[in-house]
């Protein structure tokens, strides 16, 4: 007579699962920023050495991603945003994102530390505490200013960037952190505005739910204003110039002219169009963002060829 | 009888297994890539130590 075992053979996770697990899309962004914010700095680094606390940077946000999946599996999957990601899909045990988070936050923070400079991983450890502890443990299922704050902790990486080269901190690196910072609220909440059914089955005191529409709408707003000054601040610091300025000039006028549509319409109109505006003004935000400090690296660029610079 | 071991599982695992083989590997590569850079671009701490001067003459028992 012979045994028939039989295995449970759903939910093994593939290598493509853990890679989800750490975001890859924000780690896009991080990257990106990081580089920036390196590459921007006056001390030049070893390409390897760049190369190397970049990905350790990049490994550390998506480490604080798969710690954020393993806190918010149950409010993931009640969204349909959110809800194919592997921990509430159940391809990803829970406690196992918890662990690759964990390990992972020790290993970037470890390397950036000898790749770079204590600095620049003691920013890193930051940001990850700051991230899920604060933002995702904390205040997300608190306070609707959950976005606000949660915003600072993607405006670390070009900080960490600027320390990685430079192993310190200046007026350049907190107004690329700043221009994130400002920038996150209205990016997030143009979204919440169209997507507005997932926060509030999910119970996430978004400012939409909270608050009300016409209350973002004004915030959005306000934000953006505010946002503009930061921006066009850091072109006249030694990582600006002419380029990034006249960028910056235009990017603002344009997003601030979105904030002002947004502001300008009801629920009513939102619905006729289908939010063709906050969709709009979504999309442009990302744009944006990408369109500063890419002319942040071209004045970089362009400083080593003596050019751009004030 | 003959069984086939080849599932849709046995792939995932291989491809999981690959993936962290593959990861490793790229870690080794690097630490030893920033250890090159590292050693080759900083000198060695002992070398920095200035020459070793002879005492002052009378400072001896």
């Amino acid at each position: 007579m012979s045994d028939i075992r039989v295995y449970e053979q759903g939910g093994e996770a593939g290598f493509g699962d853990y890679v989800q697990l750490l975001k890859p899309r924000v780690m896009s962004l991080v990257v990106f920023t990081a580089l920036v914010g390196l590459l921007v700095a006056p001390v030049p680094v070893h390409p390897f050495i760049a190369f190397t606390s970049i990905l350790f940077i990049a490994l550390g946000g998506g480490a604080s991603g798969a710690l954020n999946m393993w806190w918010d599996a149950d409010i993931d999957a009640k969204m349909r945003r959110t809800r194919g990601r592997p921990v509430p899909a159940g391809s990803v045990a829970a406690d196992e994102a918890l662990a690759l988070g964990v390990g992972l936050t020790v290993i970037s923070v470890a390397m950036l530390a000898l790749s770079a400079n204590f600095v620049a991983a003691g920013l890193l450890a930051f940001t990850i505490f700051f991230y899920v502890v604060i933002y995702t443990i904390w205040l997300k299922r608190t306070t609707p200013q959950n976005i606000v704050i949660g915003g600072a902790a993607g405006a670390f990486p070009p900080m960490i960037g600027w320390a990685c080269a430079t192993g310190g901190i200046s007026i350049e690196s907190v107004l690329m952190f700043a221009l994130i910072f400002m920038w996150t609220p209205p990016h997030f909440w143009s979204l919440a505005l169209f997507m507005k059914d997932d926060y509030s089955n999910a119970g996430v005191p978004m400012l939409t739910v909270t608050h009300g529409r016409k209350a973002t709408r004004r915030h959005i707003l306000v934000y953006t204003i505010l946002l503009a000054p930061v921006a066009l601040g850091a072109g006249f610091t030694s990582i600006g110039g002419p380029v990034y300025l006249a960028s910056s000039v235009v990017l603002n006028a344009i997003f601030l002219k979105g904030a002002r549509d947004i502001w300008r319409r009801d629920e009513a109109q939102a619905e006729a169009d289908k939010y063709a505006v906050e969709k709009r003004v979504f999309r442009f935000s990302l744009l944006y963002l990408f369109l500063h400090f890419g002319a942040l690296l071209a004045e970089a660029v362009l400083h080593a060829y003596g050019l751009g610079a004030w | 009888m003959s069984f086939t071991p080849e599932h849709e599982l046995h792939k995932r695992r291989l491809g999981r297994n690959i993936g962290l083989g593959l990861s490793l590997l790229a870690f080794v590569v690097i630490v030893f890539g920033m250890t090159i850079v590292k050693v080759s671009r900083e000198p060695h701490p002992t070398a920095a130590k200035p020459a070793v001067t002879a005492p002052a003459q009378g400072t001896q028992p």
